[in-house]
């Protein structure tokens, strides 16, 4: 099993440390060629508008498309879960999302960086205890379709969520000091 | 569904050096005013920083340069989604904290302006706003990681269009940081005397051989090649100032470097963006230049 680490921009060497640590096999993707050799993805904190230029102008974002509808197991953190979701509030009006979890997502809905924050949250099926978890200018769930499952809350806002091989974190795993959740998204992958 | 969290913290280390992270591979823009600032983001900026004046402007006008005017800071966060940094004089402790009032999401403690400290740099731990500050060596970058800095840049030489400066820097600080790692126990701490910086963290990079805050580019950047050289010497992101909108076609060109910074390690790809973008700004040479904007800083 191979997992891509889609690297146009953002916290994505952060990700690929982790799956190493686990032991998995780690790549970084910025090709359509590189996204062919891999059996999961994960999409990376960083500027989601950003990564919507860079996917569409690396030829990207239709072969991700392809791969999401085919049922690829993919992890998106912050811009990852804004990316993943099916509508962007507070977006910009061109940026595109792939839809992969029937989710609203409002953009830096915590607020601006003085705001950012570092918690402990309480996560559904994870052994172990509460996830100290690292919030950048992040984004939360407005809306969760019937067909999502919410694994955490902050304030009655879901920040973590999965719709079939798809899971979404507002929050950011790759910085904290604490594998479970990429250790998860692996064994899920079998 | 699962219970809510306990306590939030904010203005942690984790959270300051936590955007640095985010910002990686990317490119932040200069700007100087609302429209500047859309056509940055529209080109993929991943950030953007109002001033008032370019640093080539800056050069240019002389005299005493300092802070932007709050209004002009918040026109430009009103109409960007992306992160707004903005620039404080070195020293300067009461314009980081109007910056940090107006809630800008990243302090530059900048050379650009003019110092308004003689001795000392801003105490950077006292602040919930994260701080970017300019380092030429290792020892300049790790003092201002010492007071608190969660981000570092080359200084280059800002507003020349000229690159060698930011080179020097990036070679001089990655380059120590490899002799650094090869140094024994007892070494290391005439490493911390010669570079004049703090002995732990000369420790720490001598067993993890990385900076603990991410490491920019900035000063001299005018061409997409630009951008993939200092990527390729082992800058993590890159900041752009005069480099942009000082060219023909700054949209163009914006765009063109974003591409840059992604795929610098792709030559086909930095051949193909490079195409076409007009004349980059004028550039000057370095023995030419009245001040130095690199020496600014302790």
């Amino acid at each position: 099993m191979k997992v891509g680490v889609l690297a146009l921009q953002g916290a994505f060497a952060r990700h690929v440390a982790c799956l190493r640590a686990l032991d998995a096999e780690a790549v970084a993707v910025r090709t359509p060629e590189q996204l062919a050799q891999v059996d999961a993805l994960i999409l990376p904190g960083g500027e989601s508008t950003t990564m919507s230029m860079l996917l569409e102008s690396s030829g990207l974002f239709e072969p991700v498309a392809e791969r999401l509808a085919s049922g690829m197991p993919t992890l998106g953190t912050c811009a990852g879960m804004i990316l993943l979701g099916a509508a962007i509030l507070d977006g910009r009006a061109d940026q595109r999302s792939f839809g992969a979890v029937d989710i609203s997502v409002r953009r830096n809905a915590f607020g601006r960086q003085v705001d950012s924050f570092e918690a402990d949250l309480d996560l559904a099926e994870l052994a172990g205890g509460p996830f100290h978890a690292v919030f950048i200018r992040a984004p939360f769930v407005e809306r969760a379709g019937a067909e999502v499952e919410v694994l955490a809350v902050v304030e009655d806002h879901p920040v973590l969520c999965r719709q079939g091989t798809v899971t979404v974190a507002a929050f950011h795993p790759e910085l904290s000091d604490d594998l479970r959740i990429h250790e998860r998204f692996l064994k899920e992958m079998g | 569904m699962a219970a809510s969290q306990s306590s939030h913290d904010t203005g942690t280390t984790s959270v300051k050096r936590g955007l640095a992270e985010m910002l990686k591979g990317g490119v932040v823009m200069d700007v100087v005013d609302a429209d500047q600032a859309k056509i940055a983001e529209d080109a993929g900026a991943v950030a953007v920083m109002a001033l008032e004046r370019v640093p080539s402007d800056i050069r240019r006008d002389g005299g005493v340069a300092r802070m932007s005017d709050p209004e002009m800071i918040e026109g430009i966060k009103e109409v960007v989604t992306i992160p707004v940094m903005a620039k404080a004089r070195i020293g300067h402790f009461v314009e980081a904290r109007v910056l940090e009032a107006l809630g800008v999401d990243y302090v530059d403690e900048s050379e650009v302006l003019t110092p308004a400290d003689e001795a000392h740099h801003i105490d950077k731990w006292a602040f919930t706003v994260p701080f970017v500050c300019g380092a030429t060596n290792l020892g300049e970058a790790l003092r201002r990681v010492s007071e608190g800095a969660a981000m570092l840049r080359s200084k280059g030489e800002a507003g020349t269009g000229n690159i060698v400066e930011a080179v020097r820097h990036l070679r001089s600080i990655l380059g120590d940081i490899r002799k650094v790692t090869q140094a024994d126990s007892a070494e290391v701490y005439e490493w911390a005397k010669r570079l004049q910086a703090p002995v732990g963290l000369v420790q720490e990079i001598a067993e993890t051989g990385t900076l603990p805050v991410p490491l920019f580019c900035a000063g001299g950047i005018a061409t997409p090649a630009d951008a993939a050289l200092v990527m390729q010497l082992g800058a993590q992101a890159v900041f752009v100032g005069s480099g942009i909108f000082k060219s023909d076609d700054p949209a163009r060109r914006g765009k063109a470097i974003v591409e840059a910074t992604t795929h610098f390690q792709d030559a086909a790809i930095v051949a193909k963006v490079s195409r076409g973008l007009g004349s980059a700004m004028p550039g000057l040479e370095i023995d030419g230049l009245e001040t130095k904007l690199a020496d600014r800083g302790w």
